[in-house]
Protein backbone atom coordinates (compact mmCIF):
# COMPACT_ATOMS: atom_id res chain seq x y z
CA UNK A 1 0.00 0.00 0.00
CA UNK A 2 2.90 2.39 0.10
CA UNK A 3 4.85 1.56 -2.22
CA UNK A 4 2.74 3.05 -4.53
CA UNK A 5 2.05 6.43 -3.31
CA UNK A 6 5.70 6.29 -3.31
CA UNK A 7 6.12 6.04 -6.48
CA UNK A 8 3.69 8.71 -7.54
CA UNK A 9 5.75 11.08 -5.66
CA UNK A 10 8.48 10.33 -7.39
CA UNK A 11 7.27 10.94 -10.38
CA UNK A 12 5.37 13.86 -9.87
CA UNK A 13 9.17 14.93 -8.24
CA UNK A 14 10.66 13.77 -11.56
CA UNK A 15 7.71 16.32 -13.76
CA UNK A 16 8.94 19.12 -11.68
CA UNK A 17 12.66 18.61 -12.40
CA UNK A 18 12.39 20.51 -15.72
CA UNK A 19 11.26 23.01 -13.89
CA UNK A 20 13.69 23.08 -11.32
CA UNK A 21 16.32 23.05 -13.91
CA UNK A 22 15.02 26.14 -15.66
CA UNK A 23 14.35 28.26 -12.10
CA UNK A 24 18.20 26.99 -11.51
CA UNK A 25 19.62 28.07 -15.24
CA UNK A 26 17.15 31.15 -14.52
CA UNK A 27 19.38 32.35 -11.78
CA UNK A 28 22.53 31.66 -13.05
CA UNK A 29 21.95 33.72 -15.91
CA UNK A 30 20.34 36.32 -13.92
CA UNK A 31 23.25 36.44 -11.27
CA UNK A 32 25.65 36.94 -14.27
CA UNK A 33 23.99 39.48 -16.01
CA UNK A 34 23.80 41.33 -13.01
CA UNK A 35 27.38 41.68 -12.28
CA UNK A 36 27.09 43.80 -15.25
CA UNK A 37 29.98 41.61 -17.18
CA UNK A 38 30.01 41.81 -21.07
CA UNK A 39 30.57 38.31 -22.75
CA UNK A 40 32.27 40.53 -25.59
CA UNK A 41 35.14 41.66 -22.96
CA UNK A 42 37.91 39.33 -24.33
CA UNK A 43 40.21 39.38 -20.93
CA UNK A 44 43.77 40.62 -21.93
CA UNK A 45 46.72 37.76 -22.18
CA UNK A 46 49.21 40.03 -20.93
CA UNK A 47 47.68 40.79 -17.24
CA UNK A 48 50.56 40.98 -14.53
CA UNK A 49 53.36 40.53 -17.71
CA UNK A 50 55.92 43.10 -18.89
CA UNK A 51 54.85 45.47 -21.21
CA UNK A 52 56.01 44.16 -24.96
CA UNK A 53 58.93 45.97 -26.23
CA UNK A 54 58.10 48.86 -28.45
CA UNK A 55 59.45 52.01 -29.76
CA UNK A 56 56.87 54.74 -31.48
CA UNK A 57 57.38 57.74 -33.41
CA UNK A 58 55.91 61.24 -32.36
CA UNK A 59 52.83 62.66 -33.83
CA UNK A 60 54.10 64.01 -37.27
CA UNK A 61 53.91 68.03 -37.09
CA UNK A 62 53.59 68.65 -33.83
CA UNK A 63 56.53 69.87 -33.11
CA UNK A 64 55.32 72.61 -30.62
CA UNK A 65 53.74 69.78 -27.97
CA UNK A 66 56.57 68.87 -25.16
CA UNK A 67 55.72 65.48 -25.01
CA UNK A 68 55.36 64.72 -28.49
CA UNK A 69 58.40 62.78 -28.70
CA UNK A 70 57.23 58.89 -28.95
CA UNK A 71 58.16 56.65 -26.43
CA UNK A 72 58.99 53.11 -25.62
CA UNK A 73 58.77 50.57 -22.83
CA UNK A 74 61.35 51.31 -21.13
CA UNK A 75 59.61 54.69 -20.87
CA UNK A 76 57.01 52.81 -19.03
CA UNK A 77 59.24 51.95 -16.08
CA UNK A 78 60.72 53.34 -13.29
CA UNK A 79 58.33 56.11 -13.02
CA UNK A 80 57.43 57.45 -9.32
CA UNK A 81 54.02 55.90 -9.92
CA UNK A 82 51.48 53.63 -11.80
CA UNK A 83 51.25 54.91 -15.66
CA UNK A 84 48.29 54.62 -17.75
CA UNK A 85 48.44 53.69 -21.90
CA UNK A 86 45.81 54.77 -23.35
CA UNK A 87 45.35 54.05 -27.48
CA UNK A 88 43.18 56.41 -29.06
CA UNK A 89 42.38 57.94 -32.54
CA UNK A 90 40.42 60.92 -34.04
CA UNK A 91 38.27 58.74 -35.33
CA UNK A 92 36.76 56.74 -32.43
CA UNK A 93 33.75 58.07 -30.88
CA UNK A 94 33.99 56.33 -27.75
CA UNK A 95 37.41 58.05 -27.49
CA UNK A 96 35.04 61.46 -26.89
CA UNK A 97 33.09 59.80 -24.89
CA UNK A 98 36.22 58.86 -22.30
CA UNK A 99 38.27 62.05 -23.00
CA UNK A 100 36.87 64.38 -20.19
CA UNK A 101 37.73 61.20 -17.61
CA UNK A 102 41.57 61.42 -19.61
CA UNK A 103 41.90 65.15 -18.86
CA UNK A 104 40.85 65.11 -15.46
CA UNK A 105 43.38 62.29 -14.31
CA UNK A 106 46.07 64.23 -16.39
CA UNK A 107 44.81 67.28 -13.92
CA UNK A 108 45.21 65.31 -11.12
CA UNK A 109 48.68 64.47 -12.29
CA UNK A 110 48.23 60.86 -13.38
CA UNK A 111 50.80 60.49 -16.09
CA UNK A 112 48.94 59.11 -19.65
CA UNK A 113 50.91 57.58 -22.65
CA UNK A 114 49.03 58.49 -25.43
CA UNK A 115 49.24 55.89 -28.19
CA UNK A 116 47.45 57.36 -31.82
CA UNK A 117 46.65 53.97 -33.33
CA UNK A 118 45.94 53.99 -37.08
CA UNK A 119 45.31 58.07 -37.37
CA UNK A 120 46.34 60.35 -39.73
CA UNK A 121 48.52 63.43 -37.81
CA UNK A 122 46.58 66.13 -39.23
CA UNK A 123 43.77 64.49 -37.69
CA UNK A 124 45.05 63.42 -34.66
CA UNK A 125 46.48 67.24 -33.80
CA UNK A 126 42.88 68.54 -34.69
CA UNK A 127 41.83 66.01 -32.06
CA UNK A 128 43.85 67.51 -29.55
CA UNK A 129 43.46 71.14 -30.67
CA UNK A 130 39.59 70.88 -29.72
CA UNK A 131 39.15 68.51 -27.11
CA UNK A 132 42.37 69.08 -25.23
CA UNK A 133 45.58 67.29 -24.87
CA UNK A 134 45.57 64.99 -21.59
CA UNK A 135 48.63 63.27 -22.91
CA UNK A 136 52.14 63.11 -21.14
CA UNK A 137 53.63 61.85 -24.04
CA UNK A 138 52.89 61.10 -27.67
CA UNK A 139 53.58 58.18 -29.24
CA UNK A 140 52.16 57.72 -33.38
CA UNK A 141 51.06 53.77 -33.72
CA UNK A 142 50.29 53.98 -37.70
CA UNK A 143 50.37 50.59 -38.99
CA UNK A 144 48.76 49.20 -35.39
CA UNK A 145 52.19 47.23 -34.60
CA UNK A 146 52.52 47.70 -31.55
CA UNK A 147 48.72 47.40 -30.18
CA UNK A 148 48.62 43.95 -31.57
CA UNK A 149 51.69 43.67 -29.54
CA UNK A 150 49.78 45.12 -26.93
CA UNK A 151 46.32 42.72 -27.21
CA UNK A 152 44.44 45.78 -28.46
CA UNK A 153 41.05 45.01 -30.92
CA UNK A 154 39.64 48.27 -30.80
CA UNK A 155 40.10 51.76 -29.77
CA UNK A 156 39.74 52.74 -26.94
CA UNK A 157 41.94 50.83 -24.40
CA UNK A 158 43.73 51.53 -21.33
CA UNK A 159 46.90 49.74 -19.95
CA UNK A 160 47.32 50.25 -16.23
CA UNK A 161 51.58 49.85 -15.22
CA UNK A 162 52.79 49.58 -12.33
CA UNK A 163 56.63 50.73 -11.60
CA UNK A 164 58.26 47.72 -12.66
CA UNK A 165 56.69 47.98 -15.67
CA UNK A 166 53.98 44.97 -15.47
CA UNK A 167 50.73 45.44 -17.20
CA UNK A 168 48.10 44.99 -13.76
CA UNK A 169 44.76 45.84 -15.77
CA UNK A 170 43.11 46.66 -18.75
CA UNK A 171 40.18 48.03 -19.73
CA UNK A 172 38.65 47.52 -23.55
CA UNK A 173 36.34 50.47 -23.92
CA UNK A 174 35.90 54.17 -23.08
CA UNK A 175 36.92 55.03 -19.38
CA UNK A 176 33.50 56.31 -18.26
CA UNK A 177 32.87 58.33 -15.03
CA UNK A 178 31.72 54.96 -13.75
CA UNK A 179 34.64 53.23 -14.73
CA UNK A 180 37.16 55.69 -13.53
CA UNK A 181 35.69 55.94 -10.57
CA UNK A 182 34.29 52.45 -9.67
CA UNK A 183 37.71 50.07 -11.02
CA UNK A 184 40.46 52.32 -12.60
CA UNK A 185 40.81 54.56 -8.93
CA UNK A 186 40.80 52.05 -6.34
CA UNK A 187 43.60 50.41 -8.69
CA UNK A 188 45.59 53.46 -9.12
CA UNK A 189 45.57 53.80 -5.43
CA UNK A 190 46.34 50.02 -4.35
CA UNK A 191 49.71 50.65 -7.18
CA UNK A 192 50.68 53.70 -5.42
CA UNK A 193 50.84 52.49 -1.68
CA UNK B 1 -7.49 39.76 -58.88
CA UNK B 2 -6.18 40.14 -55.51
CA UNK B 3 -5.49 36.29 -55.01
CA UNK B 4 -3.21 36.67 -57.82
CA UNK B 5 -1.84 39.87 -56.50
CA UNK B 6 -1.45 37.28 -53.25
CA UNK B 7 -0.05 34.59 -55.05
CA UNK B 8 2.70 37.11 -56.92
CA UNK B 9 3.58 38.61 -53.79
CA UNK B 10 4.10 34.88 -52.14
CA UNK B 11 6.29 33.79 -55.50
CA UNK B 12 8.11 37.02 -54.76
CA UNK B 13 8.85 36.62 -51.55
CA UNK B 14 10.02 33.15 -52.37
CA UNK B 15 12.11 34.25 -54.65
CA UNK B 16 13.90 36.76 -52.58
CA UNK B 17 14.49 33.84 -49.65
CA UNK B 18 16.03 31.88 -52.67
CA UNK B 19 17.86 34.31 -54.10
CA UNK B 20 19.27 35.55 -50.07
CA UNK B 21 19.95 31.91 -49.19
CA UNK B 22 22.03 31.58 -52.43
CA UNK B 23 23.94 34.06 -51.70
CA UNK B 24 27.35 32.85 -51.33
CA UNK B 25 28.77 32.84 -48.04
CA UNK B 26 31.64 35.57 -47.42
CA UNK B 27 34.31 34.98 -49.32
CA UNK B 28 38.17 35.68 -47.63
CA UNK B 29 38.95 38.90 -48.73
CA UNK B 30 42.17 38.74 -49.22
CA UNK B 31 44.00 41.11 -51.42
CA UNK B 32 46.49 39.68 -53.72
CA UNK B 33 48.77 42.43 -52.67
CA UNK B 34 48.85 40.82 -48.86
CA UNK B 35 49.59 37.24 -50.36
CA UNK B 36 52.73 35.22 -50.38
CA UNK B 37 55.17 34.61 -53.17
CA UNK B 38 55.49 31.02 -52.35
CA UNK B 39 51.83 29.26 -53.04
CA UNK B 40 53.02 26.51 -50.04
CA UNK B 41 53.60 29.27 -47.38
CA UNK B 42 50.20 31.07 -48.77
CA UNK B 43 48.55 27.87 -48.18
CA UNK B 44 49.96 27.46 -44.86
CA UNK B 45 48.89 31.38 -44.06
CA UNK B 46 45.65 30.78 -44.84
CA UNK B 47 45.31 27.26 -43.19
CA UNK B 48 46.56 29.42 -40.01
CA UNK B 49 44.63 32.36 -40.53
CA UNK B 50 41.20 29.83 -40.66
CA UNK B 51 42.15 28.33 -36.97
CA UNK B 52 42.47 32.26 -35.75
CA UNK B 53 39.25 34.32 -34.13
CA UNK B 54 38.86 37.41 -35.50
CA UNK B 55 38.62 39.57 -32.37
CA UNK B 56 36.60 42.57 -34.01
CA UNK B 57 33.63 40.07 -35.22
CA UNK B 58 34.05 37.50 -32.88
CA UNK B 59 32.64 34.50 -34.97
CA UNK B 60 34.65 34.81 -37.83
CA UNK B 61 38.14 33.73 -38.71
CA UNK B 62 40.48 36.52 -39.60
CA UNK B 63 40.74 34.54 -42.91
CA UNK B 64 37.19 35.35 -43.66
CA UNK B 65 37.05 38.95 -42.00
CA UNK B 66 37.31 42.05 -43.87
CA UNK B 67 38.14 43.98 -40.39
CA UNK B 68 40.62 45.93 -40.13
CA UNK B 69 42.68 44.15 -37.39
CA UNK B 70 42.26 40.26 -38.96
CA UNK B 71 43.88 42.28 -42.13
CA UNK B 72 46.64 43.32 -39.50
CA UNK B 73 47.01 39.71 -37.81
CA UNK B 74 46.55 38.14 -41.89
CA UNK B 75 50.12 40.13 -42.33
CA UNK B 76 51.81 39.42 -39.11
CA UNK B 77 50.26 35.47 -39.78
CA UNK B 78 52.30 36.42 -43.28
CA UNK B 79 55.09 37.85 -41.52
CA UNK B 80 55.65 34.74 -39.21
CA UNK B 81 55.71 31.79 -42.04
CA UNK B 82 57.84 33.79 -44.12
CA UNK B 83 60.41 34.28 -41.56
CA UNK B 84 60.48 30.44 -41.05
CA UNK B 85 58.18 30.22 -37.80
CA UNK B 86 56.21 26.58 -37.57
CA UNK B 87 52.58 26.54 -37.89
CA UNK B 88 52.43 25.83 -34.15
CA UNK B 89 54.82 28.62 -33.20
CA UNK B 90 52.68 31.54 -35.36
CA UNK B 91 49.51 30.57 -33.57
CA UNK B 92 51.53 30.84 -29.99
CA UNK B 93 52.88 34.38 -31.09
CA UNK B 94 49.09 35.50 -31.45
CA UNK B 95 47.93 33.80 -28.54
CA UNK B 96 50.93 35.22 -26.33
CA UNK B 97 49.32 38.31 -27.33
CA UNK B 98 45.86 38.23 -27.86
CA UNK B 99 44.90 35.20 -25.10
CA UNK B 100 43.65 31.41 -26.42
CA UNK B 101 40.30 32.74 -26.78
CA UNK B 102 41.44 33.81 -30.52
CA UNK B 103 41.41 30.13 -31.16
CA UNK B 104 38.99 28.82 -32.48
CA UNK B 105 39.62 25.51 -31.72
CA UNK B 106 40.04 25.86 -28.33
CA UNK B 107 42.97 23.61 -26.60
CA UNK B 108 42.42 21.34 -23.74
CA UNK B 109 43.56 22.08 -20.62
CA UNK B 110 42.23 23.01 -16.62
CA UNK B 111 40.33 26.17 -18.02
CA UNK B 112 38.53 24.75 -20.85
CA UNK B 113 37.89 21.10 -19.52
CA UNK B 114 34.34 21.80 -18.83
CA UNK B 115 33.74 22.97 -22.56
CA UNK B 116 35.30 19.29 -23.92
CA UNK B 117 33.41 17.60 -21.05
CA UNK B 118 30.18 19.21 -21.32
CA UNK B 119 29.30 16.43 -24.55
CA UNK B 120 30.08 13.23 -23.23
CA UNK B 121 28.44 14.33 -19.49
CA UNK B 122 25.45 15.26 -21.51
CA UNK B 123 25.49 12.24 -23.39
CA UNK B 124 26.22 10.14 -20.08
CA UNK B 125 22.91 11.42 -18.65
CA UNK B 126 20.78 10.54 -21.80
CA UNK B 127 22.40 7.16 -21.63
CA UNK B 128 21.82 6.98 -17.56
CA UNK B 129 17.85 8.33 -19.08
CA UNK B 130 17.77 6.12 -21.32
CA UNK B 131 18.90 2.82 -19.31
CA UNK B 132 16.56 3.76 -16.30
CA UNK B 133 13.81 3.93 -18.26
CA UNK B 134 13.88 0.71 -20.08
CA UNK B 135 14.84 -0.66 -16.70
CA UNK B 136 11.58 0.47 -15.03
CA UNK B 137 9.84 -0.78 -17.97
CA UNK B 138 10.66 -3.88 -17.85
CA UNK B 139 10.11 -4.44 -14.61
CA UNK B 140 6.83 -2.54 -14.33
CA UNK B 141 5.87 -5.26 -17.60
CA UNK B 142 7.06 -8.30 -15.56
CA UNK B 143 4.71 -6.89 -12.47
CA UNK B 144 1.74 -6.80 -15.01
CA UNK B 145 2.49 -10.11 -16.12
CA UNK B 146 2.57 -11.89 -12.64
CA UNK B 147 -1.09 -10.22 -12.46
CA UNK B 148 -2.51 -11.14 -15.53
CA UNK B 149 -0.94 -14.73 -14.77
CA UNK B 150 -1.69 -15.01 -11.64
CA UNK B 151 -5.99 -15.38 -11.87
CA UNK B 152 -5.03 -17.76 -15.47
CA UNK B 153 -2.38 -20.20 -13.07
CA UNK B 154 -5.72 -20.79 -10.69
CA UNK B 155 -7.76 -23.80 -11.82
CA UNK B 156 -11.50 -23.33 -13.50
CA UNK B 157 -14.03 -23.91 -11.28
CA UNK B 158 -16.73 -26.74 -12.02
CA UNK B 159 -19.27 -23.80 -13.52
CA UNK B 160 -17.16 -22.72 -15.73
CA UNK B 161 -15.53 -26.03 -16.87
CA UNK B 162 -19.09 -26.57 -18.13
CA UNK B 163 -19.91 -23.34 -19.52
CA UNK B 164 -16.29 -23.72 -21.45
CA UNK B 165 -17.46 -27.28 -22.76
CA UNK B 166 -20.93 -25.70 -23.95
CA UNK B 167 -19.28 -22.93 -25.35
CA UNK B 168 -16.97 -25.26 -27.10
CA UNK B 169 -19.49 -27.59 -28.77
CA UNK B 170 -21.00 -23.66 -29.69
CA UNK B 171 -24.61 -24.30 -27.31
CA UNK B 172 -23.91 -21.13 -25.61
CA UNK B 173 -25.06 -18.29 -27.91
CA UNK B 174 -26.25 -14.83 -26.50
CA UNK B 175 -29.49 -14.44 -27.37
Amino acid sequence: MTAAPRAMTTRRLLFLLPAALFLVLSGAFAAWLLTGRDARHVPSALIDRPVPAFSLAAIEGMDGVAGNRGFADADLRGAAGPVLVNFWASWCIPCLVEHPQLMRLAREGVPIFGVNYKDKPEDARAFLARHGDPFRRHGADRSGRVAVDFGVYGVPETYLIDRDGRIRWRYAGPITEAVLEGELRPRLAALRR
Amino acid sequence: MTRRLVRGGALAALALLAALTLVAPAQAVLDPREMLADPAQEARARAIGRELRCLVCQNQSIDDSNADLARDLRMIVRERVAAGDSDEAVLQFVVARYGEFVLLRPPLNAATIALWAAPAIVLAFGALGVVLYFRRRRSEAGTAGAEVATPAAAPLSPEEQARLARLLDGGDRPA
